[in-house]
């Protein structure tokens, strides 16, 4: 079920269009209409895709894309230019106090993730703005939610104010603000219980608690894999509380996250923050046009070029390229580029990242984690130089005697083989054969 | 016209239903102090009920609106009308896959009848969607529970779905049903996960078996499955941390859990639920396919299913998937879980319509049976 791209999707129209060589009015409507099924298969909400589609239509009919020899690739543009623009543009960073207490307030549905999230804004703040945070355990309703505010807090090395779950959650925050001024703790992060949007009684609570400590900033959390109903969700909490923006959690799974459109489209309100892992520093700035990639399916080159340039010495890089490109990659380069990897986190999640990746089958299946990179490279170290060089000559025997050599199974050595020649034909589909592309990161195109 | 029998024959109490009071109408008698205490004892005990029926009548409701709506603005079918239905359908979160595979059957319906008005089309929606219900209908939709000897529960889903509040409330209902139950703390990754569970195992008063955060969960469930079946436990229920489906590492986890629980009671465990997110769009149905294929899924419990809920993600599940909702569930309320008949919902999504397009005098017929 692997949900296809909207480079995907605009193929087979464009194969078409290309056999009439001009693209007409219809062709255009017929174009609109895989752009929206790519929007509603990411779960925008159908109001929102509706009024998206309108505009890119008339922007589509305004500007060149009918005389384009490239039709699919100027409606990808514009698409991916207005989505990135309705999502709000640039990064938007978090509202601070001029004068402290900070006080930042988490709302949201139960089970988005506001306790999490807490934590890491707080490990945020104190890393990036040094602030010296504190969490106020408001969720009495739930059990052993403050204990998880607890263990977040001991974890992080932050002061959590607990009074129990026998106090209001008004009375917590009031005392929550003056014990922070005591303290001289110059941020203060209210949890607050996860409610439903339609539960007007703990909904009004909110509105108490956001009387009582005038927050600087109230972070309306959403899970990214929510569906239709994001939008009556972000709408009922931003009528009620006015929220000053939004975090999306769980951007780590394979969700488009076509929610994050809907929210914005129906609140205004700024995405500030995504979640991407349910380690405490995993937290990271919400790039608008990250986002539009992801929604489309167009994967996010950005990061990984991003993560990779703050993570691996770029001459070594340079070398490799140059070997992507000559397809003279063999399975030493293999291990000296683990290595690599290795600095930059967990290569499945690199991988997902990486454009056209869903494609090649078998891809998914090959997780790696830190200790299988760890036996993949006993494998290749067993293998003598030349071995490395020309895989194509691993026989039956030599295969045996790597196993003996890196103790893993012969199982095992064949599959990196095979998975080693997967990665070629990879590379093979990203260099592109036109050869003209300087860096094949840089430059992604679309496959046509 | 087989469907429609169906239909009659599922709905001819249909009267029933519809002269069950709605709550706000309940509560205004209540306000007036007019009713007697009879009466209240017996509104005390249908609230409950009437929850869940309210939520998922809501939505059976606003869907049937919405299709007549539909038909009364889109009078001939093209392509403006097929979109306006696909809207509709994915608008209540029926899964992706499952209404284009609906809407381009239509399509194809419709050249090949040279059905030019709307109307005359509502009923071959209908059937459809039926039928693309039924496809998976041999699934056992009830809970395996044994009759003698020890019950294995695996509870697995991503995170913050409600797993370790829907064991709670599981415990609580066969506690009810005169069963000794027991829990396992497996999720013993997330802050406060063993904690958690720990309170509503108090709250319920069953047994919880336990090791330190941070620790095994195969070690836990080994521990749990041996403990259960030394003291004979009736049922015992198997918390697991959330995980993503797309962390691998995390899946082949739960594999080896199963594992180790099958290496005490081969049989186990008899039931794997999913838990669900009601609020969840597409991606709930990758999420049950990557469950599937790991833990070999054997029905859902649909969390945080309100009024709003859209409840068509129960179509497309079985539809894709081919796996019951076993378990509905909203609130944080011991009592606020309940066993799902999904056959009666779907078929009621379009009971109303159908009573429309019968004729008069069929629901006659019905209605003098009945007397």
């Amino acid at each position: 079920m692997a949900f296809e791209g909207l480079g995907e999707r605009l193929q087979a129209t464009m194969d078409r269009v290309k056999s009439k060589g001009k693209v007409t009015e219809s062709d255009v409507k017929v174009m609109m209409r895989e752009v929206r099924l790519a929007l509603l298969e990411a779960d925008v909400n159908f109001k929102v895709v509706k009024q998206f589609i309108n505009q890119v239509r008339a922007r589509a009919l305004g500007s060149d894309v009918m005389q384009s020899l490239t039709p699919g690739q100027q409606v990808i543009k514009i698409v991916k230019e207005e989505l990135t623009e309705l999502m709000g543009g640039e990064n938007q960073k978090i509202n601070l106090a001029q004068k402290p207490p900070t006080v930042i307030m988490m709302v949201g549905l139960q089970g988005a993730g506001k306790t999490t999230t807490a934590g890491k804004l707080a490990l945020h703040l104190r890393k990036n703005f040094n602030k010296k945070p504190m969490l106020v355990a408001g969720d009495i309703y739930r059990p052993a939610a403050i204990d998880q505010l607890e263990t977040v807090g001991k974890q992080i090395d932050v002061p959590v104010f607990n009074l129990g779950d026998k106090v209001k959650p008004q009375e917590i925050a009031t005392k929550a603000l003056t014990h922070a001024k005591e303290e001289h703790l110059d941020t203060v992060i209210i949890d607050t219980a996860g409610r439903l949007h339609i539960d007007e009684d703990l909904m009004n609570e909110l509105k108490d608690i956001k009387e009582i400590s005038q927050p600087d900033e109230i972070m309306l959390v959403v899970d990214s894999m929510t569906g239709q109903d994001a939008v009556n969700v972000a709408e009922s909490f931003n009528d009620l509380l006015d929220i000053s923006g939004v975090t999306l959690t769980k951007l780590d799974g394979d969700t488009r996250g076509g929610a994050a459109l809907s929210i914005r489209s129906v609140t205004e309100k700024p995405i500030k923050f995504i979640g991407v892992s349910e380690k405490m520093d995993g937290l990271e700035s919400f790039h608008p046009d990250r986002m539009a990639q992801r929604i489309l399916g167009m994967g996010d080159m950005m990061s990984i070029i991003e993560k990779a340039q703050s993570n691996v010495d770029m001459d070594e890089q340079k070398k490799m390229e140059q070997k992507i490109k000559d397809q003279s990659f063999t399975l030493d380069d293999f291990l000296e580029q683990m290595d690599q990897v290795k600095t930059l986190g967990p290569l499945d999640e690199l991988l997902k990242m990486m454009p056209g990746a869903n494609k090649i089958k078998g891809l998914d299946k090959m997780q790696m984690s830190g200790k299988e990179i760890d036996h993949v490279q006993a494998i290749i170290r067993s293998m003598t130089m030349e071995e490395r060089e020309k895989p194509e000559k691993l026989n039956a025997s030599r295969k045996k005697r790597i196993a003996k050599g890196s103790g893993r199974s012969l199982q095992e050595v064949n599959r990196l083989l095979k998975q080693f020649n997967d990665m070629k034909k990879m590379m093979k589909q990203m260099t592109g054969g036109k050869g003209k592309k300087k860096n094949p990161f840089g430059n992604m195109q679309l496959p046509f | 016209m087989g469907i429609f029998d169906r239909f009659k024959k599922k709905f001819r109490p249909e009267k029933k239903t519809e002269d069950l009071p709605s709550a706000e109408h309940q509560n205004e008698k209540l306000d007036d102090g007019l009713i007697s205490i009879e009466e209240f004892e017996e509104w005390e005990q249908e609230q409950l009920a009437y929850k869940f029926k309210a939520g998922l009548e809501k939505s059976r409701e606003k869907f049937q609106s919405e299709i007549n709506q539909l038909l009364a603005v889109y009078r001939k079918v093209d392509e403006d009308f097929f979109e306006a239905l696909e809207e509709l359908l994915i608008g209540a979160d029926v899964g992706f896959n499952t209404v284009m595979e609906l809407t381009d059957e239509l399509r194809q319906e419709a050249k090949v009848k040279n059905i030019t008005e709307t109307e005359d089309l509502k009923e071959t929606i209908v059937e459809k969607m039926v039928e693309i219900y039924e496809r998976n209908d041999d699934l056992p939709e009830t809970v395996n529970i044994q009759k003698d000897g020890l019950t294995v529960i695996l509870v697995v889903g991503v995170n913050g779905v409600g797993k370790t509040t829907s064991i709670g409330k599981l415990a609580h209902k066969y506690k009810n049903e005169g069963k000794s139950v027991m829990l396992a703390a497996g999720d013993t990754f997330r802050a406060g996960a063993i904690n958690q569970l720990q309170i509503w195992g108090d709250r319920v008063d069953v047994d919880v078996i336990r090791q330190a955060e941070g620790s095994d969960p195969a070690a836990v469930m080994f521990d749990a499955v041996n403990a259960a079946k030394r003291r004979g436990t009736d049922v015992l229920i198997c918390d697991t941390a959330g995980r993503l489906q797309n962390k691998g590492n995390l899946m082949n986890e739960l594999g080896k859990m199963k594992k180790v629980i099958q290496k005490v009671v081969p049989e186990a465990p008899h039931e794997v639920l999913l838990t669900l997110d009601a609020t969840t769009g597409q991606n709930a149905l990758i999420q049950a396919k990557s469950f599937k294929e790991v833990t070999d899924v054997s029905g859902i419990v649909l969390t945080k299913l309100d009024g709003t809920a859209k409840g068509g993600i129960v179509l497309a599940i079985k539809n894709e998937l081919g796996i019951p909702v076993k378990f509905v569930g909203l609130g944080e309320q011991l009592d606020d879980l309940q066993e799902f008949d999904a056959e009666n919902y779907v078929y009621g999504l379009f009971a109303d319509m159908i009573h429309q397009s019968e004729e008069l005098d069929a629901a006659e017929e019905a209605s003098d049976k009945n007397d």
